[in-house]
């Protein structure tokens, strides 16, 4: 269970993040939605510690996250930008994520699935960017954590990839894990998701299933829906 | 930490910057030692090269290793760790992988020479250590100025700014407030001020261990008649020290109030 109590963020003056108040605990897919800048990447985050909150409080299986680590033993994080050290070889660097969890787990099976058995020996500097992206998402999903945090993972994936990416996640969802993510890609969400939390300009505008969002705008295509619930709520 | 000290030590000793600082002092060395037949005027040669590049060397390749490792440094702190064994371990990898590439590229040639069975064998042993003190208390400051300043030009200049005013403007600002204030006993004033800079303090301290009046300057005579040869290398080699902890402590409550 995750809960977020009136959470505030502020990048210098820039108010970022404004009184979100979150309770994610039923298993399922999370898709957090909004547009640039409305506050996605800095509330994945807060979540995992990489961004202090001003105010407000957010504690995984009811212990407060605030200065701790440990907790992070429960989730799998995929960052938005995979960038890794030059010189390290794929092998190297799944080994190093392993020896710092201090956690064993199999790559193999995510190698073959994302087809880079025959980079595994290459330096991470002569990848290209897809390919990085895979290695991205080999270590996202390389432990069994019962939280799975991903920022935009749909970024630079190739369609082959981004079906497997599908099947991953429905898989975790069968397992009854959380999965909160964030996307721009609509149909996506609309084939994945169970519940959508939308942000603009740091606020929660609306939260709910699939079924609730089109009840409440009318609309039948959630790109639609989102356009007009953004449109009432901005400026 | 250990971890992340192998990690960051094991990708930097494989690059190419890595490996061209270790023939750079390689082929510089062995040049100097070739065309010199005396090893006072070698070593000294060797100081100035090593007081002026490794600081400079060592914060530009600091800055530009934290901004390198900016987005996977996000990924390990997504891991169960705490930060600061994150931010020290890389560091320390960074000086540990500066100091090995200096070190194995003075020592190689100086050997060949034959400086184990040399008298200057201390003298060869201070310039290493004061090597080895500026890599680790240079890479420190610009680890701590990048960590500070997100925006990686500013970060950078700031960097290249502590390196000039400490390499090079430093003296000139001694020199003056020592002439402004010659009607006064300076004396205290002047070794206080040397404390402040690490490279002036490896100045000294390599200037001690030669025992060179006419090279030593007036901080350097200064430190000889108020510590003597012995007692003044070792403070300067425990404020060496105290440069290298004190950075490295801002690093660390940098990191942990910073957004990643």
């Amino acid at each position: 269970m995750i809960e977020i109590k009136g959470l505030h963020k502020y990048y210098g003056n820039h108010h970022v993040l404004k009184d979100i108040n979150l309770d994610i605990g039923e298993p399922g897919i999370y898709a957090i939605l909004g547009p640039n800048g409305s506050g996605k990447s800095t509330l994945l985050k807060s979540i995992i510690g990489l961004v202090n909150p001003r105010q407000g409080t957010i504690s995984v299986n009811g212990i407060s996250v605030a200065g701790t680590h440990a907790y992070r033993n429960e989730i799998s994080y995929l960052p938005q930008i995979a960038r890794f050290p030059d010189n390290l070889r794929v092998f190297e660097l799944i080994r190093l994520i392993k020896e710092i969890r201090n956690e064993e787990a199999d790559e193999s099976e995510l190698v073959n699935l994302f087809q880079v058995e025959s980079d595994i020996r290459k330096r991470l500097r002569n990848l290209s960017g897809g390919t990085r992206q895979k290695v991205n998402m080999i270590l996202g999903f390389l432990f069994d954590t019962p939280y799975l945090i991903l920022d935009e993972p749909t970024i630079s994936l190739d369609p082959v990839s981004l079906t497997k990416f599908r099947k991953i996640i429905s898989e975790k969802k069968e397992q009854g894990k959380i999965i909160i993510y964030t996307t721009h890609i609509m149909n996506l969400v609309e084939e994945l998701s169970d519940h959508i939390i939308l942000l603009l300009e740091g606020r929660i505008i609306f939260k709910g299933g699939l079924k609730d969002i089109y009840g409440k705008t009318g609309s039948s295509s959630l790109e639609n829906a989102i356009s007009m619930l953004v449109d009432k709520n901005g400026k | 930490m250990r971890k992340f000290i192998k990690y960051s030590f094991v990708d930097l000793i494989q690059s190419y910057w890595t490996i061209l600082y270790f023939v750079f002092f390689l082929v510089v060395t062995s040049t100097i030692l070739y065309f010199s037949a005396d090893m006072t005027k070698s070593i000294v040669s060797m100081m100035n090269i090593v007081l002026v590049l490794i600081p400079l060397v060592s914060i530009v390749f600091g800055a530009i290793y934290y901004y390198n490792s900016r987005e996977f440094t996000e990924l390990l702190l997504a891991q169960p760790v705490r930060r600061r064994s994150l931010i020290l371990g890389q560091y320390s990898g960074l000086a540990l992988s500066l100091s090995i590439s200096f070190t194995a590229g003075i020592t190689i040639p100086f050997i060949l020479k034959g400086i184990f069975a040399s008298e200057h064998l201390p003298d060869f042993l201070l310039i290493l250590l004061a090597g080895i003190g500026l890599s680790f208390s240079m890479s420190a400051i610009a680890y701590a100025t990048a960590l500070k300043h997100e925006n990686k030009i500013l970060g950078f200049g700031i960097s290249l700014f502590i390196w000039f005013f400490l390499a090079v403007l430093y003296d000139g600002l001694i020199l003056i407030l020592l002439i402004l204030f010659k009607e006064y006993p300076t004396d205290s004033l002047a070794i206080v001020l040397t404390f402040l800079n690490p490279i002036d303090l490896s100045r000294v301290m390599i200037m001690l261990g030669l025992d060179i009046a006419a090279l030593m300057g007036y901080t350097g005579a200064l430190f000889l008649k108020f510590f003597g040869s012995f007692t003044g290398i070792a403070i300067s080699v425990f404020s060496v020290l105290c440069w290298i902890a004190i950075p490295s402590f801002l690093m660390v409550r940098i990191a942990n109030n910073k957004d990643f």
